[in-house]
């Protein structure tokens, strides 16, 4: 999963320096992730998982990093699975 | 609450409208001259309305942001330079209050400001990034335990009045332009070089000058949560609430000026609805709009508060942002129907109706982070947003 999130990030994310330099946990907002940008990445994100994100997890603390992404999406997935 | 003297056994409130009185007296001087309104905010000063967010423990009185929104209303319908000083002041004090927790300085710096009634501003607009608040070029340079910052600030209200500002910049000359921190710093440790002047259609006595502004200060004085925080959780709200206030203040004296004109219209021939009377209750219905529009907002704000997913939330800022949007756009609406009301009265200035001062003043909102840029914010929000379609929720 992280190797997918790695990929849309580098496409939408507009960071100024390459993905591969972060790692999963550092702070994407401090590596200069825009709220603009954060938002095409969610989108690039419900289109290749299939997935929509809920209201409790569009806030900032969903996109700080790279763990916290695939956190979040396992958590929709996993409710999906309960559902 | 442990204020001595007259101003204890009153509300806050009842303050306010002691402040506004005198801020009200010197409203259309502070206009005509664009100077600072320095008879309302010392009013101000002597009501002890400085501090009154800050803990108590810190000399403050705990008041909430509803508390704050109100005495901005108050003052909005005297003076609005006043306001909107006071209301800039409080947004850095919910900064402070809130994002500073537990650092030393920064507590006593808080207390300084109930004890001392201190003044204090906010330099975010640098050139270059005009109104985007979440993105600065200059950059603090760190040199040990020295944190100097020069920043080309092209709009810094009441900054040669002020006691203390608050600068937002890049973390370090090598940050990202959106990875930002908030520094306090203090009146004797920055020089401040005029570079505009703020001769304005309205808010004249805000005197919003632009500075290069130079500083060098101890690097405690920092704020210790990194500006992205601050701004998502704090500042943007609060702006637009207590902006959104003091602009429903400024609607609420006008819609008050075209009531007077339309009674004194009706005393003088009986029986005989004036012509003013329909659009004055078309006034007060948007008037009405307005403040059930911040109200709203305010008990959002308060159900939130100390929840940082609940303020961190996308539906909260889509919130916010329309609040301001829509506070910023109405208030000119109403104010032109009191124009209407009132005609010639209201356009010419020094009569009992005038509204010239009210509708300059109330141009700023639209401007005062543009509506287009918040437009274009939420716009991008909506994309992945819920909407709540609830009444209530
Ligand atoms: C009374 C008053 C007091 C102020 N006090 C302070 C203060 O104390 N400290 C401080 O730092 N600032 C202060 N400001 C400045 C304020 O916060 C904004 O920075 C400023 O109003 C924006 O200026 P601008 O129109 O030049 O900037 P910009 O934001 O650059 O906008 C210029 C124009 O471009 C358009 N535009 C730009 N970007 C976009 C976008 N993304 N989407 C759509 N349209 C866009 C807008 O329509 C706008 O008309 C104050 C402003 C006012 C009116």
């Amino acid at each position: 999963m992280n190797s997918t999130i790695r990929e849309l990030l580098s496409k939408h994310g507009g960071l100024p320096i390459a993905v591969d330099k972060l790692a999963d946990a550092d702070d994407l907002y401090e590596a200069g992730l825009s709220s603009f940008a954060s938002v095409q990445l969610m989108l690039a994100l419900e289109e290749e998982f299939d997935v929509e994100f809920p209201e409790n997890l569009l806030n900032r603390k969903s996109f700080s990093s790279i763990v916290s992404i695939a956190d979040a999406l396992s958590q929709i997935t996993d409710d999906r699975q309960v559902a | 609450m442990n204020i001595a003297g007259p101003v204890s056994a009153m509300t806050l409130a009842e303050r306010a409208r002691r402040a506004a009185k005198v801020a009200a007296e010197f409203a259309d001087q502070v206009d005509t001259e664009g100077r600072f309104p320095r008879e309302g905010m010392d009013a101000l000063k002597a009501e002890r309305l400085m501090g009154v967010m800050i803990r108590p423990e810190l000399g403050g009185e705990a008041a909430s942001m509803t508390e704050i929104a109100d005495l901005c209303a108050i003052l909005g319908q005297a003076c609005a330079s006043t306001a909107m000083t006071y209301a800039m002041h409080q947004i850095q004090i919910a900064s402070l209050a809130d994002y500073a927790v537990g650092s030393a300085w920064h507590e006593a710096f808080l207390k300084r400001i109930c004890d001392e009634q201190l003044l204090i501003a906010s330099a975010t607009s640098e050139a270059g990034i005009g109104g985007n608040l979440r993105n600065s070029i200059c950059a603090v340079d760190l040199d040990g335990e020295t944190a100097r910052l020069e920043k080309n600030a092209t709009v810094i209200s009441y900054g040669a009045m002020a006691d203390a500002i608050i600068v937002t910049s890049r973390r370090n000359a090598d940050a990202p332009h959106s990875d930002q921190i908030a520094t306090l710093f203090l009146k004797e440790q920055y020089s401040l070089e005029r570079t505009s002047v703020w001769d304005t259609l309205g808010m004249r006595g805000t005197c919003s000058d632009g500075y290069i502004f130079k500083a060098e200060a101890p690097a405690e004085q920092i704020l210790p949560k990194p500006f992205a925080e601050i701004a998502a959780q704090s500042m943007l709200a609060v702006s637009h609430l207590l902006w959104g206030a003091l602009w429903y203040g400024i609607a609420a004296d006008a819609v008050a000026r075209s009531q007077a004109f339309v009674k004194a219209a009706a005393r003088k021939s009986p029986g005989q609805t004036p012509p003013g009377a329909l659009r004055l209750a078309e006034a007060s219905n948007l008037l009405q709009q307005v403040k059930a529009n911040v109200v709203a907002g305010l008990k959002q704000f308060e159900a939130a508060k100390g929840d940082a997913d609940a303020l961190n939330a996308m539906s909260f800022s889509v919130a916010m942002n329309n609040i301001k949007v829509g506070t910023s756009q109405m208030i000119l609406t109403i104010i032109n129907h009191c124009m209407l009301i009132c005609g010639i009265a209201a356009y010419k200035n020094g009569t009992p109706f005038s509204l010239g001062r009210h509708l300059r003043d109330a141009h700023s909102a639209q401007l005062m982070i543009s509506n287009d840029r918040i437009l274009g914010n939420t716009s991008t929000m909506l994309l992945v947003n819920k909407q709540d379609t609830s009444l209530l929720g």
